[in-house]
């Protein structure tokens, strides 16, 4: 079995992109005194969720569009 | 958060025989493994720290010393590495030259490994300290456990694996910091104002801090305390490629490539990531200093009435950074500096076990009395460093001591390689006296020089008499390199000339650039040739160069 790397880096950034966003939308404002004002936890869990399901879908593209053979 | 990474390290860790197998790697997983093997916290925190001493200075570590010599490692060198199928660097010293060259490098690049995981055991310790409020020796001793166990739980077994994730997770993980910075201060235009303060303050020209190359006609006129001549070849030359033609803990990513095109090709991928991570590291530091000097007092005052510059990056997350993404900084953190010292005791394990042990002290022993001794190597390797790292709380900015430690090993080393590789009337008593000189001209170079401000002992000037006195400890650092790099290439040459081969041209087939068939890449498109690419990296440092002129 030939794993590409592009699964578990999609599924963690994936994982802790929601992770991330869900806490931006309920976590107190008062926390983003720090941060300028701006909900850092929810825009960057967005981008985190978005590099997550890209590498995921580049991955499972791969699968599908031949058996796995890796190098060049 | 913590967790999450955990549990996902574990998943990781039991998918990955593949890359044990042996099977091929592509180029751009064993491009992002080699500059993540050298992404360890010792370039977070130092770059960041080398950022707020010598400001924008500090990229000269990528644009004029890491792509010139990776761009050499992968056109020249990897073809000897990638074919004579040697595993480490004293396996190739063995090939081409004898047992005792490879014994020498063995030991002092033992000694390589032991400071380079000291100094990532400080920088660990520190952010404990930060993080947790434990006291710092408490916090040692955290560190060594969790390095302990990291290791026997076989950390390092999914290297490659883990540092691809790792790659991302310090990129992703650190970009936020940087956005936040730049926004607080009003961007470049911002920082540079608050910068020149910083340079009038410390008796410069306002743009000292952002100027690469302008104030480099004098040493007194820039904060590193070197003109273009040292600078070229003592940190362009001498110690980056030192550092990248001859450190196997990042080479060896390389030779994991499927093929020998591969192979040359990682470095060069390797090289684009590396060209931008100055606005990674070297940034923050450079805002931490802006944020100090208008703040009064952002960074802590070390026991010299110095900023401890290796807190900038720790203070800049807790600074911007609100609980949720603070987690997602801190493991980018953890992860940089678990593998640092991981890789490096690890590397320490194998070059004692198998290099010096095996070959020198009992030779003939079973497999289960070498692994024994390996895992007492892995526990005095652990114990060495936080002795190492002890040492790191004299330097206010860890890149110092790193240098310092590289223009010892690394600088000399490249002219041995430079020689034997190129010449192959390079013999083996050339070679190892030549790296013996080349040391011992390191030492000599160290001990009878001094930065300016400090007493003699650790920081050099110990052997008496201080004959000069530079203006920084990287001034300091890439003379001794350039030093003991001559030292070592004429020694070696002279050497080489009054003694006799030993290894006939057929042993030396593979192992010198005049007896190794050369690659044929004819059949390629022109575009995807190495050579290509690596003009066009060359072409994009030379424009960073003049962007920050």
């Amino acid at each position: 079995m030939n794993l590409d790397v592009r699964f578990p880096i999609g599924g963690m950034f994936s994982i802790v992109g929601a992770i991330l966003t869900i806490y931006g939308i309920f976590s107190s404002p008062a926390i983003y005194e720090k941060s300028l004002g701006i909900n850092v936890n929810f825009w960057w869990g967005l981008v985190l969720l978005v590099f997550g399901l890209v590498m995921l879908g580049l991955a499972f593209r791969a699968l599908r569009a031949k058996p796995p053979i890796s190098g060049e | 958060m913590l967790g999450i990474g955990w549990a996902l390290r574990r998943v990781i860790r039991s998918s990955d025989d593949f890359f044990l197998s042996g099977r091929s790697i592509p180029a751009w997983i064993a491009g992002l493994a080699f500059i993540s093997a050298n992404l360890g916290a010792q370039e977070v925190i130092g770059m960041a720290a080398s950022g707020a001493k010598y400001g924008i200075m500090t990229s000269h570590f990528y644009w004029v010393g890491a792509m010139p010599a990776m761009v050499f490692v992968g056109l020249f060198m990897m073809p000897f590495y990638y074919g004579s199928r040697a595993r480490s660097v004293p396996e190739y010293l063995k090939l081409r030259f004898d047992e005792k060259t490879r014994a020498l490098n063995a030991v002092t690049f033992a000694v390589m490994t032991i400071f380079s995981s000291g100094i990532s055991m400080y920088a660990l310790a520190k952010l404990f300290e930060l993080v947790l409020g434990w006291s710092f020796h408490g916090s040692i001793i955290l560190s060594a456990v969790i390095v302990l166990i990291y290791i026997f739980l076989g950390g390092l077994t999914s290297a490659i694996y883990n540092e691809v994730l790792q790659f991302f997770l310090i990129v992703l993980g650190f970009l936020p910091l940087v956005l936040l910075g730049l926004k607080d201060v009003g961007g470049w235009h911002g920082l540079t104002a608050k910068l020149a303060t910083v340079a009038t303050n410390s008796g410069f020209a306002p743009g000292a801090w952002t100027h690469s190359w302008t104030y480099m006609d004098a040493p007194s006129h820039n904060p590193m305390g070197i003109e273009w001549f040292g600078l070229v070849m003592g940190l362009g030359f001498a110690l980056s490629f030192g550092y990248w033609c001859t450190d196997f803990l990042v080479v060896q990513r390389a030779m994991a490539a499927g093929s020998m095109t591969a192979a040359r090709r990682t470095p060069l991928y390797a090289a684009i990531p590396k060209m931008l991570m100055p606005a990674l590291v070297i940034l923050p530091g450079m805002l931490a200093i802006g944020l100090h000097a208008s703040r009064g007092g952002f960074l802590p005052l070390g026991s010299d009435g110095q900023p401890n510059y290796n807190l900038a990056i720790p203070m800049m997350l807790a600074h911007y950074l609100p609980s949720g993404l603070l987690g997602l900084g801190l493991t980018a953190l953890m992860a940089s500096f678990m593998s640092g010292m991981a890789g490096n005791v690890t590397a320490f394990n194998s070059v004692w076990t198998y290099d010096i042990y095996q070959t020198h002290i009992r030779p003939g022993q079973t497999d289960a009395h070498y692994l024994r001794v390996g895992h007492a190597a892995t526990v005095f390797g652990i114990a060495a460093s936080v002795v190492a790292a002890y040492s790191a709380t004299r330097f206010n900015n860890i890149l110092d001591m790193l240098q310092l430690v590289f223009s010892f090993v690394n600088g000399p080393l490249f002219a041995t390689f430079l020689l034997g590789m190129f010449w192959r009337r390079t013999t083996s008593h050339g070679a190892f006296y030549g790296l013996l000189t080349g040391t011992i001209t390191a030492a000599l170079h160290y001990g009878l020089t001094l930065p300016r401000g400090v007493a003699p002992g650790i920081h050099g000037g110990f052997l008496g008499a201080v004959l000069h006195t530079y203006p920084s400890e990287m001034a300091l650092n890439f003379w001794t390199a350039l030093f003991a790099w001559t030292g070592c290439f004429v020694a070696t040459l002279l050497i080489s000339l009054f003694t006799k081969r030993t290894k006939t041209d057929d042993e030396l087939r593979g192992l010198v650039y005049s007896l190794t068939p050369r690659i044929q890449e004819g059949y390629m498109p022109w575009y995807k040739r190495p050579v290509t690419l690596a003009v066009g990296i060359l072409v994009a440092a030379t424009v960073l160069n003049i962007i920050f002129w």
